[in-house]
């Protein structure tokens, strides 16, 4: 039985290209590693005092969470009056604060109750929405749930004080739940910042790769600044489409803004100048540094499908002879 | 008809109009090798534009029509290749020479033109 | 399986199916440009050996998707004699005629994943796979979990 397991492995691949396919079957949940042990160690250990009287686990979950919902009024002004001692949320009034606080309070029962973070995770994504514009910071938020997390703690001690065992128990129950719920808001909140930042690159991204058409039928496309492959990705696509829709024949590519590429980042750049070849384009690459001409060079990247002019003036001048609007020299080659 | 095909004076001019089986290129392939012996043509061109795909026998039959149209001294250029498959045939490194291209059909002949002119100018 | 699509493969016509079945389910399942072309073309190829080298077999594509990635797998069956060097089918060939011309190189190189098994008994099965980041987040996600 010949079998072959052949994953991508050259030079082409890019970030994120790199594992082989058992990876794509592996699935990860960082949410619930967190509370995996304690759960485990708690089920062990109710199952060690199966000869007591009280409920399993989940009725305990079930009255613990009762008491809380019963006592709301109360332990939301003590877990208001930690979050003001604490001045945390400054930015925040206190009516802001007691309304999302009472939110806060009842997707956290909720949570705890029916163990599923699913609401709560779409409930802290929300929430984060809209405080991070008014400038609330990561250590805001987790300081706050985990003082809501102490509040509630605490009250139980008090509740439960007199029978050290049961307290044993139901804080078996409450903690990798708790602890569950502080990681989902934690985690949630610094992922709509990120997806915050990562939407204002994308716009920056494209803003930054114009295609500029010099004269009719000659493109220029200058490159500035980081060349990574999701930009010359979407730098192929721009520059394609703009020859189709300007019926351009010739393109001058000019890195001189570039400091580095990679190896994959200059066989796209290569590829781009074969796929423009494709659609009756040539492409003139000017601005190469010494640095990058050496790094090309290195890795043995072909060069030969395109002309490279080390200074922008000069490639602009071979263009115009190439599209025609100057005088052609003597060996004129078409495609 | 999958393939359309028109004589403009001494180039031939051969549009595809949708995705081609692999029986339907071996016949485009056949129908031009019998034209470009039939009559005297200084060029072909063929517009792959309605082609979503152009994979590895499709170069291999457009190689084979530009290399039989060679010998019969006319030149064949391809022309409406989308950027998608441009970027899929370099990808896939495809051997594409001697393939000769244009954007469209206009380019095309202005191309065979230049060709033909200078030619003439060589007393060719 | 709910999403997946069978195209049997019985000749040449039906690579055209395969390649705008292929096509479809990819733009269904958000690929951005290129990857649709890409994905039919790499279809194309290993399609055509089947009915090249076994006479029909059958092209199946289903999505598949994980915490950080979305993508489209596709499965090529034949009972057909098998490939009996697939070293060699395999093989990039600088001269672009490598692979014994079955364009299983060149198919590789449009997707991710690529998986061959192959033998006289039981015929050939490819498995190819692309896929992409849901975002940018999944992708930051994705390097730091290998710790690049």
């Amino acid at each position: 039985m010949t079998s072959v397991n052949a994953t991508r492995e050259e030079e082409h691949m890019d970030e994120e290209r790199r594992q082989s396919n058992s990876d794509a079957r592996t699935r990860e949940h960082t949410e619930d590693r967190a509370s995996e042990s304690p759960e485990a160690r708690s089920r062990e250990e109710a199952d060690d005092r199966s000869a007591e009287p009280s409920g399993g686990d989940d009725e305990l979950l079930q009255e613990l969470v009762a008491y809380l919902r019963e006592n709301r009024t109360k332990l939301r002004e003590e877990w208001a009056q930690r979050i003001s001692d604490a001045e945390l949320l400054q930015v925040m009034s206190d009516e802001e604060i007691f309304s999302e606080a009472t939110e806060v309070y009842d997707n956290y029962m909720d949570a705890l109750e029916t163990g599923s973070i699913e609401n709560l995770q779409t409930y802290a994504r929300e929430l984060s929405e809209r405080i991070i514009p008014r400038g609330v910071e990561t250590d805001e938020v987790l300081g706050i749930v985990l003082l809501l997390r102490d509040a509630l703690a605490r009250s139980l001690f008090a509740r439960y004080q007199e029978d050290l065992g049961l307290l044993n128990r139901i804080l078996d129950s409450y903690e990798p739940a708790a602890n569950r719920i502080a990681v989902t808001v934690g985690v949630s909140f610094v992922e709509e910042r990120e997806r915050v930042i990562h939407e204002q690159q994308e716009a920056i991204r494209e803003l930054s790769t114009p295609v500029l058409q010099l004269r009719d039928r000659l493109l220029i496309l200058p490159i500035i600044g980081v060349l990574d492959t999701s930009r010359a990705r979407q730098l192929t696509e721009q520059l394609l489409g703009a020859i189709r829709d300007n019926r351009a024949t010739v393109v001058v590519i000019d890195i001189t803004g570039v400091a580095t590429i990679d190896r994959t980042v200059a066989n796209h750049l290569v590829q781009t100048v074969e796929a423009s070849r494709l659609m009756g384009a040539s492409t003139i690459l000017t601005g190469l540094s010494p640095d990058i001409a050496q790094t090309l060079v290195d890795l043995g990247v072909d060069l030969s499908m395109m002309k490279t002019v080390a200074d922008l003036q000069g490639g602009l001048e071979e263009a115009e002879r190439l599209a025609g609007y100057r005088a052609a020299a003597a060996s004129d080659t078409e495609t | 008809m999958s393939v359309a095909i028109l004589r403009q004076g001494d180039v031939l001019i051969a549009s595809i109009q949708s995705d081609l089986s692999d029986t339907e290129v071996i016949e485009l392939r056949q129908q031009l090798a019998e034209l470009v012996g039939s009559y005297r043509l200084r060029g072909i061109v063929i517009d792959v534009g309605a082609l979503d795909v152009i994979d590895s026998f499709v170069t291999r039959a457009l190689r084979a029509i530009v290399l039989t149209a060679r010998l019969r001294g006319a030149e064949t250029i391809i022309v409406g290749i989308a950027p998608e498959v441009a970027i899929a045939m370099v990808q896939f490194r495809l051997n594409l020479d001697p393939l000769r291209v244009a954007l469209d059909l206009d380019e095309a002949l202005a191309m065979l033109d230049r060709r033909n002119q200078r030619g003439a100018e060589d007393g060719g | 399986m709910a999403d997946e699509v069978r195209v049997r493969i019985d000749g040449d016509a039906d690579l055209v199916t395969a390649r705008a079945e292929g096509r479809a389910m990819a733009e269904r399942l958000g690929f951005p440009r290129p990857d649709p072309t890409l994905i039919a073309t790499a279809i194309s190829e290993i399609a055509r050996n089947i009915v090249m080298h076994a006479g029909r077999g059958e092209i199946i594509l289903e999505p598949f998707e994980d915490a950080n990635r979305y993508g489209i797998v596709v499965t090529a069956v034949d009972e057909g004699p098998g490939i009996r060097d697939v070293e060699a089918a395999l093989r990039d060939d600088v001269s672009g005629r490598g692979g014994l011309g079955l364009g299983l190189p060149g198919a590789r190189r449009l997707m991710d994943d690529f998986e061959l098994e192959s033998n006289a008994e039981t015929g050939t099965t490819v498995t190819m796979r692309k896929w992409r980041f849901r975002d940018e987040l999944a992708r930051l996600r994705e390097e730091r979990r290998r710790g690049a």
